[in-house]
């Protein structure tokens, strides 16, 4: 981006260069004349310059003067030198002699007087520029002060020249430069139209326009045919600079429509060179007419905005689908041009306003970043030392705050053992005190021994592996935290869920139930997938579980056990296997082996057939069972169904859904396509982090609620269901049927970045010196002390050197600072003097 | 298991009994009891053989005074049992908890009959196989292709019964006293034998020969009954507390730098001992003289013709006449057992004491043996501690580990973390380990990449003097790049000459780590392990080739390298730049922010939240980092908020921009070294 704009800045500079009709020789800056007469005599036909006479400098002329030269540059550029004229004191001349003159400046075009100017009018480079090139260009520039002589102008020009139109608020500004100078360049092509009336103003723009800013339109009066008519307007949608002016006018210069014959990929137009997007039509020798006009439509809403060209499909082999009918390339490095079917040409202008409005805004921040880090850059070139890591941070920020961990026992390696045989289930957190992740996990385990307290079988424990790492590494703990429950003081499982509170009670509870747990009784049964047995489980409102086993099916209740102890803590698991097994299987319709699963306490059960006896196909079709149709996406479920790998059909929603899209939702989901994708809804009330992915792919909040495709896998586009359409089983269905067809164009992508560093480290081998070039900085011990080295300003190592006298004399010399020395250096804070040598 | 069935079996071959074992160790001393607690604990077929009736007898002996000046500490403040052989220097390694030396000695500088008690217990606890009242008096080798090296070594002891073993482990210590033979030394008491009751002293004047801790503490016994003491050495003193090393003279001696700086008499000389004479009057004084002297003299002439050095300069310094001159050298290698065909030499310039070895501590000689112990010094003389129990214990099960994998297909054992435990594992280490600590840039942890950079394998202990060879010797693959682990002294701060008690002598800034000088841990980081010749052209002083990069911990008062600011953070970003990723914690909330805004996701969150494992966070927690502006909080996003989307990576980056914060470490406050 920023090297093609370097390359349209040079364009233009060469252009300047060309323009100027004197080539200029001779020194750069002002010029110094020691008389009226040798300046006089020295003048060229037909070489302008501006002249100011000086007895001697007075007083008040000093700024006049030092913006006069600071222009003098500025001028030559258009072949305009500035002259300062000596006036001896006998010289009584039109120019030395009258006083007044000594306050003005000339205008000469050889030696013919073009204008004077008061010096109060060249009050910076921009006036002086300005004025002066306004004065010379009265031909060009045409000014006007009403509607009817711009409308004069317009009318001489219909059919023959193109004109352009500006409004400035006043002369000698910073606008009024850009326009003269860009009428400098370009007055001999177009007609320029200067006006400073607001009135004309608000007779040339739609809108109510702000009358204190300058305003640029270009009227194509070239192409205007019917006299009646006025000429087509495109105003230049920025604020006006020499570059701005420039580009606008390259693009109202370049053809409407381009033809093209040539692979679209190798196509370039100015507007790619100037960073905007070109809008292909795609034709067939069949429509070309119509196509043609399509396209001129279309550029004429697009200019200044994208380029159009029309692609004749006949001349070029394109792979792409036979109904595409437009095309985008963007100026982008390595963006593929994107092939859409497109309805009508409003559907290409709002694509090529919102792309480049999404673009203009990032431009903007990214300028904004640019400028923020470059005020860091001043300030501070490395914040390096800052944490950045929320959890760390946030866990020195709550050191302080007591935890009360009464509740949890403390074990060592003294009393390890025999405490866990105290209780049926202990419950070991392993951690080290200095680790962030593990005092983040002891503080939810704080929670979690106060939701247990009271709860019978259970104890609560933790190890400092900081203290004990032989206990650590001989209950096999390499990473921390681990929280381990103890069966009995033998055997343990190890928790391998979320660090969260509820994640956490809810696993050690469970845990007190064996799982599977067998159950004696059909009465048992019944309870158990009603969920009122075991009573330890009463309160926890899980999905039961129950696998029912003939006594022939050995091998499925084995590999059922198994999944069992897999599952244990995360499933309430239950098994029956009595004679009577086949009443059970019955009832509900199932031949043993089979599961019973018992949703939301066992208001219905499902039935499942067991085909599968390897423990691991069973622990996945326990998991796969346990996901729910259509679930509310929350930040602790949401792995579950990620490991899915599909990709999301996705309702955020403000609260809770409506009855209406939970129906149409959850028939969509149980539908045909069911296998293809996730469906489901995120409460923004609930998971308010959802605001932040909504953030991440509007540049607007869309209104709730919204209905988005998300392809986390694959591609990582996002695509919005229509607004404007209800959510509907059909709707939905339809438009999911678009989207695989391509016809849908993606509202964000999610990004592709790797997970860099966020920060640089210390560069401590640079900082080191490579050793061959400082043989001083390692003498062989018990060699003679070494010589300083030549100090090195600014560096490290000129700090190291540093004579400790430096500072230790500073420090006593500033008062105020006196007390530190009853605080033994503990709190030295001085940056400088980091350590001193005093060999 | 086939080897096993000989083991002990007394074979006849050739003529000669003898009986085989894979391992033969020489000396039950420190050193050989730690490695026979090793080769036990693999279930190796080995035998040590002592040729005292205990273990430990050069302690039996020496030191002359009974006091070990090896630091015995009671308490440090924490349980941890790793951390506290820090300060142990006694305690020999293993899994028994009551073979801690402090259960033996409550004294910080123990006596040296406790240290044999302590070997003694260690042997027989352990249940080590110690052959006692054997002296090997041969040791010569027998080729043979099938034997692990090439060749077999043979064992002859005292009673000419033969021992044949695959590899030679040589813990014999250092126990051979150093003789300096110049015209008079006849004169000269040894160390070994001078007598050690102050009684015998009084009213004398005396010469010591020698500069070592030996010769200090001799002078320490005998100090306040003498006239005044000279002690005479090639060398200036080097006190330990400003070279770093705990073989030079250690405070606990050095009560003669105290008298000869005050002017009480006593006195320090420098001058070559081989250039000295000593001469006998007839009054039984001894007088020193130059040898130059000696030389031309008319050889009859009797004591009076000798020309004295104060016959021609009047103010030589020791020209007042000596009651007893004790010589206080130091010990060397016994390399009169070996063999010509082992090529057992000694080393060149100030380590020809010791055998020469290799940094595997495999003797250069002869494939198969290798030098334990005291002995096996030469490999970090004068600079970690190696020589001593409290360095050797770890280089011996370094050894230990070498032959394990050499000969037993045992590789160096690891552990393989996930990525996102790196900075952890480094920390925990340089924070707990007490080889690392002791054996300061000799051994190092070593972190083998895997591909992809999501795992990495943790090795401890490694010797760096071969770190060109890892592969070979440890069995583990090292082909994505690694981390080396170091402890190191700032490279300027260690000499005899250096002031170590300068003003600001302490670093506190993470910044500023690479110049701290006190110990502190530095991690070397190379993409591709270092060649054979690397490590050859390394640059002086430098313990390890130039690295890819390097990171400096800075220096702790407390060596608590735990701080997360001064400490972690600095680390953190270094890795993650060796790595080019992030190894930052995310809470559970940011990880499903960016499962559903990025393509990828974090390392912490790949191996924890998409393994549901994530980390929820208490309220507070996430309040707190809400505060600092690591997290954004968005219940109370206002719904209109015309935010364009962040343009790059994620919001927490951009809020990082966003936020002011707060509070700024302050590293600084750490800097207490220097009161």
């Amino acid at each position: 981006m920023s090297a093609q704009k370097d390359s349209w800045v040079s364009s233009l500079l060469f252009l300047l260069f060309c323009a100027s009709s004197i080539p200029w020789s001779g020194c750069v800056g002002l010029q110094q004349e020691p008389s009226p007469q040798h300046y006089f005599s020295g003048l060229g036909a037909g070489k302008a310059s501006l002249a100011f006479f000086t007895p001697s400098v007075s007083p008040g002329a000093q700024p006049f003067l030092e913006q006069i030269e600071s222009s003098a540059e500025a001028l030559q550029d258009y072949g305009i030198s500035v002259v300062k004229v000596n006036c001896p004191k006998e010289d009584v001349s039109r120019y030395c002699g009258k006083e007044n003159a000594l306050r003005k400046a000339f205008l000469f075009r050889g030696n013919r007087l073009i204008r004077e100017f008061p010096t109060d009018a060249l009050f910076d480079v921009n006036s002086i520029v300005a004025n002066v090139l306004f004065a010379l260009l009265f031909n060009e520039v045409k000014y006007v002060e009403t509607l009817a002589d711009l409308e004069n102008i317009e009318n001489v020009l219909k059919g023959k020249s193109n004109m352009v139109f500006a409004y400035v608020p006043a002369t000698g500004t910073a606008e009024h430069r850009a326009v003269m100078e860009a009428a400098f360049v370009y007055g001999t092509i177009h007609q320029f139209v200067l006006t400073t009336e607001a009135a004309l103003l608000k007779a040339t723009s739609h809108d109510d326009p702000n009358v204190s800013s300058a305003w640029l339109l270009f009227c194509h009066c070239q192409r205007a045919t019917d006299p009646a008519q006025p000429c087509r307007r495109t105003a230049l949608g920025q604020p006006l600079t020499l570059l701005s002016i420039h580009r606008h006018l390259k693009l109202m210069g370049a053809p409407l429509v381009t033809e093209v014959a040539e692979d679209p990929e190798k196509v370039s137009t100015v507007h790619l060179q100037l960073g905007l997007p070109l809008v292909f039509i795609l034709s067939q020798k069949e429509t070309y007419e119509a196509d043609r006009r399509t396209a001129e439509f279309v550029a004429w809403q697009l200019l200044g905005k994208a380029g159009v060209a029309l692609l004749s499909r006949d001349l070029v082999n394109l792979n792409v689908l036979h109904r595409s009918n437009v095309a985008l390339k963007t100026p982008d490095e390595g963006m593929p041009i994107q092939y859409l079917v497109l309805e009508d040409t409003d559907e290409v202008i709002t694509l090529v306003e919102d792309r480049n409005k999404v673009k203009q805004i990032q431009e903007d921040e990214q300028q904004e970043e640019e400028e923020e880090e470059e005020d860091e850059d001043e300030k501070d070139n490395n914040n390096q030392d800052i944490q950045d890591d929320q959890v760390v941070e946030a866990v020195s920020r709550d050191k302080k705050r007591e935890l009360p961990l009464e509740q949890i026992l403390v074990l060592t390696e003294e009393n390890f053992h025999s405490s866990l045989s105290e209780a049926a289930r202990t419950v070991v957190l392993f951690y080290a005190s200095w680790e962030a992740v593990s005092l983040a996990v002891l503080r939810s385990y704080s929670e979690v021994a106060a939701q247990l307290k009271g709860t019978p079988g259970v104890l609560l424990s933790r190890v400092n592996c900081w203290d004990w790492p032989g206990l650590c590494s001989q209950e096999n703990v390499t990473q921390f935290p681990t929280i381990k429950i103890y069966k009995e003081g033998r055997q343990s499982v190890t928790y391998d869920g979320m660090w969260g509170t509820e994640e956490l009670s809810s696993f050690i509870l469970l845990s007190r139930v064996s799982c599977p747990l067998k159950l004696a009784t059909m009465d048992e049964a019944e309870r158990y997938l009603r969920g009122e047995f075991p009573s330890e489980l009463s309160s926890h409102h899980h999905t039961s579980l129950l696998g029912v086993f003939s006594t022939a099916t050995g091998g499925a209740r084995e590999a059922f056990e198994e999944a069992g102890n897999i599952l244990s803590g995360h499933v309430r698991m239950g098994m029956y296997f009595e004679d009577d097994a086949s009443a059970l299987s019955q009832k509900y319709s199932v031949s043993p082996p089979a599961l019973l699963l018992a949703r939301s306490g066992g208001r219905s059960v499902e039935g499942i057939a067991l085909s599968k006896h390897s423990v691991q196909d069973m622990v996945q079709m326990i998991r796969d069972e346990l996901l729910d149709i259509f679930p509310e996406i929350t930040v602790p479920n949401l792995p579950q169904y990620l490991q899915l790998r599909k990709p999301f059909l996705i309702l955020f929603s403000a609260g809770d859904i409506s009855q209406m899209e939970s129906e149409e939702m959850l028939k969509l989901a149980k539908g045909r396509a069911q296998q293809a994708f996730v469906a489901c809804w995120l409460n923004l009330k609930k998971t308010p982090v959802g605001h932040g992915i909504l953030k991440k792919y509007f540049s607007t909040t869309p209104s709730l609620p919204v209905l988005l495709w998300v392809n986390l896998h694959a591609g990582g586009q996002v695509f919005k269901f229509p607004p404007e359409q209800s959510i509907t089983e059909m709707n939905i269905l339809s438009w999911l049927e678009k989207l695989q067809a391509g016809l849908e164009i993606p509202s964000s992508t999610l990004s592709e970045e790797d997970w860099k560093p966020p920060l640089p480290a210390y560069d401590f081998l640079q900082m080191m010196e490579p050793p061959e070039l400082s043989p001083h900085t390692s003498p062989h011990p018990g060699d003679t002390p070494v010589p300083h080295p030549p100090k090195r300003p600014g560096g490290d190592t000129a700090t190291r050197e540093e004579p400790s006298q430096e500072s230790t004399a500073e420090e006593v010399g500033s008062p105020g600072r006196d007390l530190r020395g009853t605080a033994p250096r503990l709190a030295a804070r001085d940056k400088q003097g980091k350590r001193h040598s005093e060999l | 298991l086939g080897l096993a069935l000989y083991a002990g079996s007394l074979c006849a071959v050739s003529g000669a009994p003898f009986v085989y074992h894979d391992y033969c160790v020489i000396g039950a001393g420190p050193a050989g009891l730690q490695a026979a607690y090793f080769l036990q604990q693999a279930g190796r077929d080995y035998v040590v053989f002592e040729r005292s009736h205990a273990p430990g007898s050069f302690f039996a002996l020496y030191p002359r005074h009974r006091k070990l000046i090896s630091i015995n500490k009671q308490y440090t403040g924490k349980s941890n049992s790793e951390f506290n052989l820090r300060h142990d220097w006694n305690s020999l390694l293993s899994h028994d908890r009551r073979l801690v030396f402090r259960h033996y000695s409550r004294d910080f500088f123990p006596n040296a009959d406790t240290m044999v008690r302590y070997l003694e217990d260690f042997a027989s606890l352990l249940k080590l196989r110690v052959q006692y009242n054997t002296a090997i008096i041969h040791v010569t080798l027998e080729k043979n292709e099938q034997a692990w090296n090439g060749h077999y070594f043979l064992l002859t002891d005292q009673d000419r019964k033969n021992y044949k073993c695959s590899s030679l482990l040589v813990a014999a210590g250092m126990w051979v006293p150093n003789v300096v033979n110049f015209p008079g030394s006849e004169y000269v008491e040894g160390y070994e034998t001078v007598s050690i009751n102050p009684e015998d002293f009084a009213g004398q004047t005396v010469l010591i020969l020698g500069r070592g801790n030996s010769a200090f503490e001799t002078a320490e016994n005998i100090l306040g009954v003498t006239n005044f003491i000279h002690m005479v050495s090639r060398s200036r003193v080097r006190l330990s507390w400003a070279t770093h090393y705990v073989g030079d003279l250690r405070a606990i001696n050095n009560g003669l730098l105290d008298t000869y700086q005050l002017k009480s008499l006593d006195g320090l000389l420098e001058g070559d001992l081989e250039d000295l004479a000593i001469v006998k009057d007839k009054k039984g004084k001894l007088h020193i003289t130059l040898r130059f002297y000696l030389e031309n003299r008319n050889i009859s002439a009797g004591i009076d013709s000798i020309t004295l050095p104060q016959d021609e300069l009047d103010n030589f310094a020791t020209r007042a006449p000596y009651d007893r001159v004790i010589r206080c050298l130091g010990w060397k290698f016994d390399f009169s057992i070996y063999n010509r065909s082992l090529r057992m030499m000694p080393g060149k310039g100030n380590i020809k004491k010791y055998p020469q070895i290799k940094p595997s501590y495999e003797s250069k000689g002869t494939r198969g043996l290798f030098v334990l112990g005291t002995a096996s010094h030469s490999v970090d003389f004068r600079k970690s501690a190696g020589g001593f129990i409290h360095g050797f214990r770890y280089t011996t099960r370094a050894v230990h580990r070498l032959l394990e994998n050499r000969h037993h297909g045992v590789p160096w054992p690891s552990t393989v973390y996930p990525m996102t435990q790196l900075t952890n594992s480094i920390i925990k280490r340089v924070n707990e380990a007490s080889g690392l600590y002791q054996m300061f840039s000799v051994l190092a942890d070593i972190i083998l990449l895997r591909e992809n950079a999501t795992a990495f394998e943790y090795l401890e202990e490694y010797p760096i003097g071969v770190l060109a060879e890892l592969e070979m010797q440890t069995g583990r693959k090292a082909r994505n790049g690694l981390f080396v682990i170091v402890m190191e002294y700032g490279r300027n701060f260690s000499g005899a000459d250096k002031d170590v008690f300068y003003y600001n002598r302490a670093v506190g800034e993470a910044q500023h780590a690479w110049q701290s000088n006190f110990l502190h841990p530095v991690i070397y980081y190379y993409k591709h392990l270092p060649t054979e010749h690397e490590m050859k052209l390394r640059p002086p002083d430098w313990p390890l080739p130039r690295p890819d990069a390097i990171h400096h911990i800075v220096e702790d008062f407390l060596t608590d390298w735990t701080a997360p600011n001064a400490h972690i953070l600095p680390l953190r970003r270094f890795l993650e730049n060796c790595l080019s990723t992030d190894l930052r914690n995310f809470f559970a909330e940011s990880c499903f922010l960016f499962a559903f805004t990025h393509q990828k996701l974090p390392p912490f969150c790949q191996q924890g939240y998409l393994r549901m494992q994530g980390l929820v966070g208490s309220q507070e927690l996430r309040h707190h980092a809400v505060q600092a502006g690591l997290l954004q909080d968005y219940t109370q996003t206002d719904f209109l908020g015309d935010r364009p989307p962040d343009s790059h990576d994620g919001s927490q980056e951009q809020l990082m921009r966003d936020h002011e914060i707060p509070v700024r470490p302050l590293q600084h406050l750490v800097n207490a070294k220097d009161e």
